[in-house]
């Protein structure tokens, strides 16, 4: 299992905009991804294609989420996703 | 060829195919299960299909739409296909239930946990209950809620529009209103004639007409020919000359012999408020502050609410501005001030009333609407809407005065209100006169109901009673003061040309009104004396019914019929 922290950057937190370019790239992977808020236990981690589940998690900016996978290519595929959370989708 | 008849609100004359509005998917029966000719697992499928489907419309929308409204609907693309409500809906329907009530079901529990975070996400929920009903219509194998679109301008049939169907109403696509339901002060007319849209109200039959059948459309006689021949396409083509000829407002209201009448415009937002002052508006009468607020879970905060107000503002450097505090309530329910389970909303908590139950709430709109003022050269009034009493009025003066905001006022629309206009104006600087709900008021008779269209006439002799009482009132309230108390009319009525001119003549001094409407109001009013303007209130009044009173007043108005009115 790989595991990828990231810093949520948009300035209003993961809401519609952020969270949709977010679900997107997740749901184009090949690879199951999960969300949980940072110290949350990993198995009430959400589906991180899902956008309602992402609007769900109430990040807000600065929120430290964690990001998890299994598999080839997992530790890429979550640097690629945290990338996108620290990014500010609003400016 | 068919003619249906009903209430011409907002004139013009058109022609063009008619494109009806879907009705809102209504809410599965919560015992609906799949039959025993289908599976688990054929109706998962089924409601894969349906939002696939869902998922392709509102990314073609997306893809058609402006930068702002394309995120948002791409947004809502994504919710239609997320793969955690397709979860949980296939969880009930592997216990039996049905996909349209599955999802429904689905659909709110996500709703809920929105709401539950508060902000911006609990705006979201809107968007969740319109993905909802688009998964529900879609399976059922209806239209789409919402205004339809289409490739070519079209005429939107409906049994009545909600004022949030109106945001998403592209004026640019849609050449008139017509509904079966619906009076002339309905959000359908108020709607129509912001838009300068054709509309007939009331027409019993507008909402069966079949799709793409071509219909004309005259606004101003309410009637409605479907399969239009020469002489309906004649009068279409007129009309498009009388608009071209009666040109633009030139900024000042005035009767034939120079009588001023400031003619206002009634405004929602900072956008209304720059197209208002740029067709000639002297000023804003009407500032419908709960229309910065509509569909708002929560009350906005102070910094919002003054940056909302500070925009409208500044469209007016050194004209008046009328703000009404929040008018909640009956048919513009606001979730953080209303309970929508009253049996009664139009004479319920509403409006002014809302403070008794929600106290705080019109004192932080104050505060907000005083650092509003602050930093514009606009000239700030306030005015509280459903004064019923003069101790109202005195009460709503004080918390103004305490806010710094030093021209309170009171809208009359309460008759009460409107009998002790003396009292009442001996604790405020100004009143206006909101017809529509006035006349609803007065007749007892619902502004959304077709059937008592006929009733719900600000022509009614009782209406124009009362509007001349208040401003008696007023005249005897300012008498032996050095204040002015004046009278203005902020509500439809003074959209109506011919009424307009009646108003002036019962001594009302300002006229607030949608800005499409000035060009017309401002040519009427300059063609007749003040005097002129004070026979045909005479005339108005006496007379023994609403119609008969319209008849007589526009029979001496001859230039209505230039301007095709």
């Amino acid at each position: 299992m790989s595991e990828r922290k990231a810093t949520v950057a948009s300035r209003v937190g993961l809401h519609a905009r952020p969270a949709a370019i977010f679900a997107e790239a997740a749901g184009e992977l090949p690879l199951e991804v999960t969300i949980a808020m940072e110290g949350e236990p990993a198995e009430d981690a959400m589906d991180a294609s899902s956008i309602l589940s992402l609007m769900g998690l109430g990040a807000s900016h600065g929120d430290v989420v964690v990001l998890r996978a299994d598999g080839d290519g997992a530790e890429e595929a979550l640097e690629g996703l945290a990338q996108i959370l620290e990014t500010d989708h609003d400016a | 060829m068919t003619k249906l008849t009903g209430v011409g609100v907002s004139p013009g004359r058109v022609i063009g195919p008619v494109l009806q509005m879907p009705a809102s998917a209504r809410e599965p029966h919560a015992d609906e299960r799949w039959g025993s000719d289908t599976s688990a697992e054929a109706e998962t499928t089924r409601l894969k299909t349906a939002s696939k489907a869902v998922q392709a419309e509102l990314k073609r929308r997306a893809d058609a739409a402006t930068k702002d409204a394309s995120a948002v609907l791409e947004a809502t693309a994504m919710m239609a296909a997320d793969p955690m409500l397709l979860k949980s809906a296939a969880k009930l329907i592997a216990a039996g239930t049905s996909a349209e009530r599955a999802v429904w079901e689905a659909g709110s529990a996500v709703a809920e946990m929105l709401l539950s975070l508060g902000g911006y996400m609990a705006e979201r929920t809107q968007d969740v209950h319109d993905v909802r009903a688009r998964l529900v219509a879609e399976l059922r194998g209806l239209p789409a809620p919402g205004v339809p679109t289409s490739e070519q301008p079209f005429i939107l049939a409906a049994e009545d529009l909600a004022p949030a169907d109106t945001a998403t109403l592209d004026s640019s696509q849609v050449l008139a209103l017509i509904t079966s339901s619906g009076g002339p002060q309905s959000h359908t007319a108020i709607l129509a004639r912001a838009l300068g849209l054709p509309a007939v109200v009331a027409a019993t039959g507008a909402d069966t007409i079949e799709a793409g059948t071509s219909v004309y459309v005259d606004g101003a006689a309410g009637t409605i020919i479907t399969d239009p021949g020469d002489d309906e396409r004649a009068a279409a083509d007129r009309w498009v000359e009388q608009a071209a000829a009666l040109g633009t407002f030139n900024g000042t209201g005035a009767t034939a012999d120079g009588h001023l009448v400031p003619l206002l415009a009634n405004v929602g937002s900072g956008k209304d408020a720059r197209a208002a002052a740029a067709a000639g508006a002297e000023g804003v009468g009407l500032l419908r502050t709960e229309f910065c607020f509509l569909d708002r879970e929560t009350e906005p905060s102070g910094e919002e609410q003054a940056s909302a107000y500070r925009e409208v503002f500044d469209a007016f450097p050194g004209r008046k501005v009328v703000v009404r505090t929040l008018d909640a309530g009956a048919d513009k329910p606001l979730p953080f001030l209303t309970d929508a389970s009253e049996p009664n909303p139009a004479l319920g908590v509403r409006g002014y009333r809302t403070g008794s139950v929600s106290p705080g709430v019109l004192t932080r709109q104050l505060q907000a609407i005083a650092r509003a003022a602050a930093d514009t050269k606009a000239e700030v009034w306030v005015m509280a809407p459903m004064i019923s009493t003069a101790a109202e009025a005195k009460s709503f003066g004080e918390m103004c005065l305490a806010e710094g905001l030093d021209q309170p006022g009171v809208m009359v629309e309460v008759p009460s209100a409107a009998l002790t206009s003396e009292a009442i104006l001996q604790h405020v600087g100004f009143a206006s006169l909101g017809t529509n709900d006035l006349t609803q008021y007065t007749m007892a008779a619902d502004r959304q109901l077709g059937q008592l269209a006929t009733l719900n006439d600000s022509w009614q002799p009782a209406v124009l009673q009362l509007i001349k009482l208040t401003v008696a009132g007023a005249e005897s309230a300012a008498a032996g003061t050095a204040d002015a108390k004046p009278v203005g009319v902020c509500g439809e009525a003074a959209a109506d040309p011919a009424l307009a001119v009646v108003l002036v003549g019962l001594g009302v001094q300002t006229l607030s009104m949608s800005a499409r409407s000035l060009p017309t109001v401002a040519a009427v009013l300059a063609s007749v004396t003040r005097t002129e303007a004070q026979e045909l209130a005479a005339l108005a009044l006496a007379a023994p019914t609403a119609d008969l009173g319209r008849t007589a007043v526009r029979e001496r108005l001859p230039i209505l019929e230039t301007l095709g009115q």
